[in-house]
This record gives structure tokens, C-alpha cells and sequence, in this order.
């Protein structure tokens, strides 16, 4: 099947306004009539839940965890962009979609990403109506910042907590639908499988996970909205429970998967402090404004660290090597995520991480601290000479500005980062690959949505920060209402989709089978042990430098890792229970699953493009020696793999990206 | 409105409500018990005035007694509901590290407050409605023709045993209030930064009321 | 170091339950509470048992998720946490502890040291929300300002994160932090005084009807909330209810 993406005529600026213009419409009379499953309640599925229920169709909601506002949409930190232009900065929607195709490495459909900047702005509207809390000036009005990557101050924000005054907007929103009965919800179910009926998603197939009943439940369309799967990577910023299984499963059942190699790897994280490590905690990148990053110059130096003999604070400014500033004077330490992250691995390769693991760098604040006492004691007529002072006062002043990530990294390693440089290290955050969707955010099989993180289509290669809660809410609010109208005007006259067709049998059959051979396995690892196995062999191979070499052994490490979990995976307990390690397993296995694909094509994929880099492809020579080097004329295109069985057999379709609005550059940062 | 002490807030705000009204009340009772320290004239002169107006001994004393009755009442409902609302308890329950003894066990003190009022009505108010309105003396005079409230107040604190037991109460009485005070206020809405300063006020009456009617009793206790 | 756990252990919500008694060895001061628990739990499956089921998801203090009563504290000794950001260090070698699901009727455990708080769900369906749809041209955002003031006051109560420490701390079992933060967030935004009246007597009417008890002001809830909730919302809770009932 030849990939439509079914982009809109016309220029740029107006496709999403005639597109709207030209859609069929279903009258509110019939709307009573038609059922729309979304599956997820995070950003995008709760949003898109509410304003369905809103225009009168009749929504069943699923999450996995007890409530929607659990999503980790909840955990966001930094902000959200809108091209409102409030500061007068000479924003516009153009310069929203510049910035998001640039930021993504020319990887990301333009029609998409234009109409992602078009409604952004009513995000915002929208948000505040509801009663989100934004920050505000003295003057009542809404408080922007600045964020990576970006020229103008675009992002709103609410504290360090945008994310879940966001989430908790949409799950009002879900509320008062819930309460009018507009929305059925259906919390601790997991979707397990897609029915497709006739060519068409019709239901999906879910487990209780309190009582391990498997239910059935059909609509005219099914909604995912079920973020992203970068816990295959077994430690990363996810919650625990994020996972691919709903994405997997609708492309098992004829969905194309995206790009699964994009994965954005977060340069400011928490190192890992042991094996029993379950996941890693983000701290905002707006650290990066007044942290500098460096290890030490000398190997002696950090042999002594690691040894505990020598503090941080004692090393010399000569002895210390400010790495980013090093490598790229004009950006410095506010280089990209990516580029950040693969200067610290490789400080780190080379033998200078700062930590026992060897997997740390620092993020020091001293010399923040000195610049802003130095100015308060100016301010304060105070003696700019007086040490003890001006540390005193320019503590003051980052607490102010990062209390609370102070606060919550001293909990997690028990140093006061107000007297010793942080610890950080990347970890996985995001994955900007995903189901494969038209303009329309319709997967390949007709009636099978796909929004927000789950889906692939507006970061490209790399996301830029504070869009993931943009991207979220556009789909949900702004885009999936009006385009799934349109489908579902020619279902109008369908009527209740029955739940004992053949297709609804063989898709509970498959699960109740699956689930069988979890609980009748009796192996002798539990789920967690190949979890993490398959982690390692991710982060250490299709981490954040890729090989050809490196590529090829994890596709054959997951494939036989995938053959041991079958025969050795222990699952205890029953199916009818509250079983945590059943619902873990399932994960896992779509994860061995997924991983091998995302190998497969970081394989195929011989570029370095945003987040994805290949050790073949950097800059020979000229001043971005060394840096990541696209290659434009062989792989600008949209990777979307078709399932055949095994992932060693997915068929590569390829959309080729177009940029007549931008033209594509090399990314620059030196 | 209707509905409203069938609510969780509006029974929060009517426990408030007689509370506000019974602090009042002790601070009356108290303005009046410390004249005897000072003047037995002046002690005698209040006590009759507010044994015979007719507005106090027909309006407020019904009132009061209405109030000390709902109150009790109210405390036992609300403490019902509440252990209903944990039917199974901790194994292991640290309450002491988030909120004061006094707050957890208003129930205990009072209680306490419950048993004292009972050796108080026995005391002091069946006494004085027996001779009032019972035999019918509405002079507040002894035989020797001088009031009888002094007289009668200093003699009851003869006996150490009462003392004892008074001054135990008004231990409970202080703890009771200690919490009471501010949740009162906390229970109507007061509590912004306007309020601040009635904390520190809550805790000074909370202390020195109950203090001062212990003051009262040892002061007649000693003076025999 | 060496720890002895004293776990709830039910089989589900019919079961009675007891506590039952774990040995945990080389436990590393660097764990996260939870983290501590999946050793437990791997040596479990290991040893063919049934692992014990706690509530998690985000385990970086944001879902509301995890849900504890350790040593007799919702979240632990800490302060300002949750379980998944308390941390092992908190405890001593040769330390006992108890872990315990969170207790309220209106909280019924689910298995283990798993709960239903579906009744907080329910509380906001009742009126937790300003009812506007979604639509593509709404108000300009900056045509409603709002003081900087009451905006970040509003903010604050919206930092709740409906893990319910409140009422597993309140020796009442209330739920009124939970339900003053939400009223107050609307409360103090222009956009929410619309239907302020209809709200705080829709949730309170909820609140009751799910079973929650009577918040007699100890304050433990405020103490024990991971986000530090004031009791000033209750307050204001209180003001808005009276005055909506004095008005309806």
C-alpha cells in the first residue's frame, strides 16, 4: 500500500482553513449515534476525549492507571509554546513552524507542523479558560520564558509544573463529561488488541487489571493516545507503567510504525546510582541557563573523585574542561539536547565520567552564584569583595529561580547542589517515532487514530522543548475533532457495532491465549530480568551513537532475547487477580518486539539526523568536524514499517518529505 | 440553606458556632468568679444581678443550656461518623507527627470537660434553681442577711478533694481549648492572612482562662 | 543494611488481610523506597511467592500514584515527598518497618497495599471543572487578566496531586484538603467565580456521600501533603460553602 498522507492543496498558510472548510460534517442529532473509544488520558486522549464528548459523540475512555489525571503528561516540567507573540518579540505562526522543522532536522512533515503553529495560540485561550493557572505578570496578564533552541519567549509556563496544570485542565474537561455521562471511563483497563471489522477499527480488547476480566468493546473509531514507548530502554524519565503495547498492537493489526529510531535523549538527568535503579528523574533544562558543564582535565583528578579523596570544589579552574564551551563557543552550554547529551558520552566514553559508574558529568552552579551575588550586592550597596556575601547572595538568588529542583535533587542523591556541582547524565525522554498518521492523524488501517507522542509526525528527528505539550493538545483539542468528523459522517447510518462478530472472537481468543501462556510458562526469570537485559543491550547499542556494527548485534541479541523470555519468563499468580507482573509481561514482550524494529531501522537509516546518530555519518572535515552530518538527498523521507510476522521481516514504505516553505540548512551550533 | 447542618461543613460550622458562643460564655463566668478574689461585695452584687435579671436567668440560661447540650451532642455525632469513616485502623499510627495530642483527642478532653459539669451542675446549679425556683427565694440572702454567693462558692472549696478535681478539669478545659480556639475559627473560614494574629490570641485565652478559675479555686481553698 | 518489613498482605478486597513479616538484606541507602520494594518483590518471584502489590507509576512525586502508610506516616517519615522519593537513607540498619495501605472507608483496599480512590474521581466529576467547551476561538487569553497574587495562590492549590495522604492521615479520614485545594484553585480565578456557588455544593454533597469524615482541624493533612497544601484552602472551602448556602 502506497503511502497517502493526504495533505491538503494549496499554500501552506491556508491548507488547514480550506481543509476545514471542505469537511463533511455529522449533524448533532446523529452524533448521538456514533461511539468513539480513545484509548490513553493523558494530554492528547484526554483532551480529545472531552471535546468529542463535548460535540455529543458517545466516548469510552481508557487508561491503565486508577485515574486520568495519573497520565504522565503530569510530570512535563518547562513550559508550553504558543506563537502568541504576547512579549512582542517577533513571534509569529511561521517562526513557530520554522523553529519545530529546523529543531527537528528537516524530518517532520511541514503541513503538519504549520498547522500544529496555527493552533497553538488557541491552546493557550482554551487552557486559560479553563482555569489552568499560568504564570502571570504584576499587570495580570500571561508570563512567557525563553527555552532552548529558539530566538523569541514563546513558552508559557506554571512553574516547573506545566505539564500537570495542563493535564489536569483536560481531565477537568473530562470530568464534567464524565459527569453528564458523556464520557464512559474506564480506569485500570488495559487495551490489549485492535478489532478491525470489515477494513475498519471497530473495538478494542481489553483487560480489567483489578479483576483480569477481558472485555470487549467496539466503536465506529478508535482513538490511541498512548504516548510514548521509551521505556524500552528499561530506564529512562518515563513512568513506569508507559508503554508501547497499544501502539504495538495496532501495528500488528496494520498500522505502519514511524521512525521508531527518533528517540530524544535528555542531556540533564539524574545518573544512575546502582543496579536497582527503576527509573530516572529529568531535571529542567533550564539549568542549562546558568549551570556550566565540565569534568576534569586530568585522569589522576578523576580517578581521585571517584575514590572520594578529592571534592569537585577543590579541582582548579585550569584543571577543569568546560567541554560544550570548548566544542561550541557560540552556543555553548545551551547547545541542542542531542548535542549535549553525545558531548557528555563522549567525555564520559573517554574515561572522564565523574561518578563510580563512570556515567557523570557536572553541572556547576559557583559561578552563577558569584555573577548574580556580585550584582546584588551592587544592587545593595553592599561590599562586591566580601566572599561569604556575595556566595550568600547569589544563592539567594538561584534558589529563587530553582528551588525546587535543588530541593528535589538533594532527596534523590543527598548533596546540597547549593555547595557542590550537580551530577548529571542523559537519559531517554521522549521518542518522536510512532504510529504512522496522515494529515488527518489516521493511521493505515481507515477509523485508527493515533495522537500526540504516540503518533510520529511533527518533531521530525528531534523535539524541541516545551512542543510535546503543544503537540498533545493541538491533536486532542484543535485537530482530531474536525478530522475524525469527517470520517464518521459516513458512518452515521452504521449503527451499534456489534461485539460478537468473528473478529471480536479471534481478537479476544489471541489475548486470552497470550495471557494463557504468561501464567501456564513457569519459567524461572521474572519480567524485570529481561526488561532490563533488553534496556542494556538499547542503551549500549542503539543508545545515543549507533554503528552499523553495534545495530546489527542488538537486532540478533533481541531476537534471542525475545526467544528466551517466551520459554523462560516467570509469571506468578493467576490472570483473574490484580497481577502487576501479568501486565508487565505483556509490555515486555511487545517491547522485545519493538526494540528489534527500532534497531532495524537505526540500521537502515544511515544519516545522522536529530536525535539519531551514526557514528559513519559526521562532518569529515571544515569547522563541523566531527559534528552529525544529514544526508538530505538519501533520506529525507518518513520511514514507516508495515508488520509482516517478525520484525526482521517489516516492510520499509517510504514517505518522502517535501520543504517548499523551508529550505533545508545544515543545523549549526559551533 | 436547607440541608446545610446535614453537610459536612455546615455541622464543622455549627460545632463552631456553639463553641464561639460557650467561650463567650466562660469568659463571662470567669469575669465574674475573679471579682471574688478582689471583692466579695462586688462578687455578691454580679451574682445576684445575674441569678434574678430576668433576661439572663429566662433567655440566656435556656440558651446556654441548649448550647452546652448541642455541643456535647454534635461532638458525639461527628466523632460517630468519623470512626465510621476508617472502619479498619492503622497497625501502626504515628499521629504525633503531624498534629498535637490536644487536636486528636478533643473527644477525650471533652469528656472529661463532660464528667466536670455534671460534678458542677450537682455543686453549684441544682442548689441554686432549688432555692430559687423550688423554695422559692429569689433574695440571695443568707438568715444573717448578707448575700449568700460568697459564702456559698468559699465554702465549696473547702474540701481538697474538689479542689483536686476542678483543677484536673480545667487542666482538660486548657487542652480542650487549646485546640478548640483556633479550629473554631478555622471552621468558619477564618484562616488567611488576616488571622495571624488570632492564633497567638487563642493560645493566651486558651491558658490563662482555665488558669484563672484554678487560681480562683486554690485562692478560696487556701483562704479557709 | 539489614531491614524487617511488616507488610499488608490481602488477597483482595474480601480478604481479611494481616501483616506479614520480610527480612530485606543489603538494602543500599541510594534506593528509593519503592525501589527497596521491587528487590523485595524479585526475590519473591524468585522464590515462587506472590509478590506484594503497591500502587506506582511516575516515581518522581507527580502521578499521585504511589500511595504508602509507612510507620504509621502517609509517604514515610520525610517531609514534603512522596514514596517514590523517599529514600532508603531515612531509615537505620536493623530498622523495622511498617507498610501499611492507605486507611479509609471510602478508600477500600484493593490488594495489598492497593486502593480504590475512585472516590476522589467522583468527587470531581461533581463539579471539579469551569464549564466551557472547547472551541476555536474562545476569549483571547490575555482579555481575562487575572492578579499575579490570586493567580499564584490558585496555582499552589493546584499542585494537589490527589494521592489522598490527606485522608490517610487525618485521624477523621476527610477529605477536605483534597476538595478545598480544588475549589479554591476555581475559587480565586475569575473564570471559576462563574459557578463558584454550584461547584463547592456539588463536590462538598459528593464528598459526603462517598463516605469521608468530618475534618475536625488537626492539621496532620497539611503536614503530610507532598505538595504542601495549605489548610487556608479548607478555610476558604468553608467560606465558599456557607456563603453558596446562605445564597441557594
Amino acid at each position: 500500500m502506497a503511502l497517502d498522507s493526504k495533505i491538503p492543496s494549496g499554500p501552506i498558510a491556508d491548507k488547514w482553513t480550506n481543509y476545514k472548510n471542505h469537511i463533511d460534517l455529522v449533524n448533532p442529532a446523529n452524533k448521538r449515534l456514533i461511539d468513539v473509544i480513545v484509548v490513553g488520558t493523558g494530554l492528547a486522549g484526554g483532551s480529545a476525549a472531552a471535546t468529542l464528548a463535548e460535540l455529543g459523540y458517545n466516548v469510552k475512555a481508557f487508561c491503565f492507571q486508577d485515574s486520568p489525571r495519573r497520565a504522565h503528561s503530569i510530570a512535563a516540567q518547562g513550559g508550553i509554546n504558543a506563537a502568541k507573540n504576547y512579549q512582542g518579540d517577533g513571534d509569529s505562526i511561521y517562526r513557530l513552524f520554522y523553529d519545530t522543522v529546523k529543531g527537528g532536522d528537516y524530518r517532520s512533515r511541514e503541513a503538519n507542523v504549520y498547522r500544529l503553529a496555527e493552533v497553538s495560540g488557541n491552546i493557550i485561550d482554551q487552557c486559560v479558560m479553563q482555569g489552568v493557572p499560568f504564570a502571570r505578570e504584576y499587570g495580570g496578564l500571561l508570563d512567557n520564558r525563553s527555552f532552548g533552541g529558539v530566538l523569541v519567549s514563546r513558552t508559557f509556563y506554571a512553574a516547573g509544573q506545566t505539564g500537570q496544570q495542563l493535564l489536569l485542565g483536560a481531565y477537568s474537561a473530562m470530568n464534567r463529561q464524565i459527569g453528564r455521562g458523556k464520557i464512559k471511563m474506564y480506569n485500570r483497563h488495559e487495551m490489549l488488541d485492535v478489532v478491525v471489522v470489515g477494513g475498519k477499527a471497530r473495538g478494542i480488547i481489553t483487560r480489567n487489571l483489578i479483576t483480569g476480566e477481558i472485555e470487549r468493546h467496539s466503536a465506529h473509531a478508535v482513538v490511541l493516545g498512548t504516548g510514548g514507548y521509551g521505556n524500552v530502554f528499561f530506564l529512562s524519565t518515563n513512568a513506569m507503567g508507559s508503554n508501547v503495547t497499544a501502539a504495538w498492537k495496532a501495528h500488528k493489526r496494520g498500522a505502519y510504525f514511524a521512525n521508531p529510531c527518533y528517540t530524544q535523549i535528555h542531556p540533564t538527568c539524574i545518573p544512575v546510582s546502582g543496579d536497582h535503579q527503576s527509573k530516572l528523574t529529568l531535571m529542567s533544562e533550564s539549568l542549562r541557563n546558568d549551570g556550566r558543564i565540565w569534568v576534569p582535565k586530568k585522569m589522576e583528578d578523576v580517578e581521585a573523585i571517584r575514590e572520594g579523596k578529592l571534592k569537585p570544589t577543590q579541582i582548579a579552574e585550569e584543571d577543569r574542561d568546560y567541554y560544550l564551551e570548548r566544542r561550541y563557543p557560540a552556543f555553548g552550554n545551551l547547545v541542542p539536547r542531542d548535542v549535549a547529551s553525545r558531548a557528555a558520552k563522549e567525555r564520559c566514553d573517554a574515561g572522564y565520567g565523574v561518578n563510580k559508574t563512570g556515567e557523570a558529568v557536572y553541572l556547576d552552579f559557583a559561578s552563577a552564584i558569584e555573577r548574580y551575588g556580585k550584582v546584588q550586592a551592587t544592587i545593595k550597596h553592599l561590599d562586591v569583595n566580601d566572599k561569604a556575601l556575595v556566595k550568600k547572595l547569589g544563592q539567594e538568588v538561584i534558589k529563587e529561580k530553582y528551588g525546587n529542583l535543588f530541593q528535589m535533587y538533594e532527596k534523590i542523591v543527598d548533596q546540597d547542589p547549593y555547595e557542590t556541582p550537580m551530577m548529571i547524565y542523559p537519559a531517554v525522554h521522549y521518542t518522536m517515532g510512532g504510529v504512522w498518521v496522515d494529515y488527518n492523524l489516521m493511521t493505515t488501517v481507515p477509523g485508527l487514530y493515533c495522537i500526540g507522542e504516540a503518533n510520529f509526525s511533527d518533531h521530525g528527528a528531534n523535539r524541541l522543548g516545551a512542543s510535546a505539550l503543544m503537540q498533545g493538545l493541538a491533536d486532542g483539542y484543535f485537530v482530531l475533532p474536525y478530522t475524525i468528523g469527517d470520517y464518521l459522517s459516513k458512518d452515521i447510518r452504521t449503527g451499534k457495532i456489534p461485539t460478537d462478530s468473528p473478529e471480536f472472537d479471534e481478537a479476544e481468543n489471541n489475548v486470552r491465549e497470550r495471557i494463557n501462556r504468561f501464567i501456564n510458562n513457569n519459567g524461572t526469570h521474572s519480567v524485570d530480568y529481561f526488561h532490563k537485559k533488553l534496556g542494556k543491550i538499547m542503551w549500549n547499542k542503539v543508545g545515543m551513537s549507533r554503528n552499523t556494527q553495534g545495530l546489527k548485534e542488538a537486532i540478533s541479541e533481541i531476537k534471542a532475547l525475545r526467544e528466551e523470555f517466551w520459554k523462560d519468563v516467570k509469571v506468578p499468580g493467576t490472570n483473574e487477580e490484580f497481577n502487576e507482573e501479568l501486565a508487565k509481561a505483556g509490555r515486555v514482550a511487545d517491547f522485545l518486539e519493538l526494540g528489534e524494529l527500532f534497531a532495524k531501522d537505526a540500521l537502515h537509516r544511515e544519516e545522522s539526523c536529530g536525535g539519531h546518530f551514526r557514528e559513519e555519518s559526521v562532518e569529515e572535515d571544515g569547522p563541523q568536524k566531527g559534528e552529525a552530518k544529514r544526508d538530505d538527498e538519501n533520506f529525507a523521507y518518513v520511514a514507516a514499517w508495515e508488520y509482516k510476522g517478525e520484525p526482521s521481516d517489516a516492510v520499509l514504505h517510504k514517505e518522502e518529505l517535501e520543504f517548499k516553505d523551508i529550505e533545508l540548512k545544515q543545523r549549526s551550533y559551533k | 440553606m436547607s440541608g446545610i447542618f446535614n453537610s459536612s461543613i455546615g455541622r464543622k460550622f455549627a460545632m463552631a458556632l456553639s463553641a464561639f458562643f460557650l467561650m463567650i460564655f466562660l469568659l463571662q463566668h470567669f469575669a465574674i468568679n475573679i471579682l471574688s478574689v478582689f471583692s466579695e461585695e462586688a462578687f455578691n452584687s454580679a451574682s445576684h444581678f445575674m441569678g434574678t435579671f430576668w433576661v439572663v436567668q429566662y433567655i440566656f440560661q435556656p440558651v446556654l443550656i441548649f448550647g452546652v447540650i448541642f455541643h456535647f451532642i454534635m461532638g458525639f455525632v461527628l466523632e460517630i461518623r468519623n470512626r465510621n469513616a476508617r472502619k479498619i485502623s492503622y497497625v501502626k499510627n504515628n499521629g504525633g507527627a503531624n498534629s498535637t495530642w490536644m487536636s486528636r483527642n478533643m473527644i477525650w478532653s471533652g469528656l472529661t470537660i463532660l464528667a466536670f459539669l455534671v460534678l458542677h451542675f450537682i455543686d453549684f446549679w441544682i442548689p441554686e434553681i432549688s432555692t430559687k425556683y423550688f423554695q422559692g427565694d429569689m433574695t440571695g440572702l443568707l438568715p444573717d442577711g448578707n448575700f449568700r454567693y460568697y459564702e456559698e462558692l468559699h465554702h465549696k472549696f473547702e474540701n481538697p478533694l474538689r479542689v483536686a478535681a476542678y483543677c484536673l478539669a480545667f487542666v482538660f478545659l486548657s487542652l480542650h481549648l487549646l485546640h478548640g480556639f483556633n479550629s473554631a475559627f478555622q471552621s468558619v473560614g477564618a484562616n488567611n492572612k488576616y488571622t495571624k494574629g488570632l492564633k497567638g490570641f487563642g493560645k493566651a485565652y486558651a491558658i490563662l482562662i482555665p488558669l484563672g478559675f484554678v487560681f480562683i479555686a486554690l485562692y478560696h481553698h487556701f483562704n479557709h | 543494611m539489614n531491614l524487617t518489613l511488616k507488610i499488608w498482605r490481602q488477597k483482595n478486597a474480601n480478604d481479611k488481610g494481616k501483616l506479614v513479616d520480610y527480612k530485606i538484606s543489603d538494602v543500599s541507602p541510594d534506593m528509593s523506597f519503592l525501589e527497596m520494594l521491587d528487590v523485595l518483590n524479585e526475590d519473591l518471584i524468585n522464590k515462587g511467592e506472590d509478590p506484594v502489590a503497591f500502587d506506582h507509576d511516575c516515581r518522581e512525586g507527580i502521578c499521585g500514584m504511589c500511595s504508602l502508610y509507612i510507620n504509621g506516616e502517609a509517604h514515610g517519615p520525610d517531609r514534603g515527598v512522596t514514596t517514590c522519593q523517599l529514600h532508603m537513607r531515612m531509615f537505620k540498619d536493623g530498622d523495622t518497618i511498617f507498610i501499611e495501605p492507605f486507611r479509609a472507608t471510602a478508600f477500600p483496599v484493593i490488594k495489598d497495599l492497593v486502593v480504590d480512590r475512585s472516590s476522589f474521581d467522583r468527587i470531581q466529576h461533581a463539579g471539579g471543572f469551569i464549564s466551557v467547551n472547547t472551541s476555536g476561538r474562545p476569549v483571547d487569553a490575555n482579555n481575562i487578566p487575572v492578579n499575579k497574587h490570586d493567580a499564584d495562590e490558585a496555582f499552589e492549590a493546584a499542585t494537589c496531586i490527589g494521592c489522598g495522604a490527606c485522608v490517610a492521615s487525618c485521624k477523621n479520614s476527610s477529605a477536605m484538603l483534597f476538595v478545598g485545594a480544588k475549589v479554591s484553585q476555581f475559587a480565586l480565578l475569575p473564570q471559576g467565580k462563574v459557578e463558584a456557588t454550584e461547584r463547592v455544593l456539588n463536590m462538598v454533597k459528593q464528598m459526603d456521600e462517598e463516605g469521608f469524615g468530618n475534618c475536625t482541624n488537626t492539621g496532620a493533612c497539611e503536614v503530610e501533603c507532598p505538595k504542601g497544601i495549605s489548610l487556608e484552602n479548607i478555610a476558604r472551602m468553608n467560606r465558599e460553602y456557607l456563603a453558596a448556602s446562605l445564597k441557594g
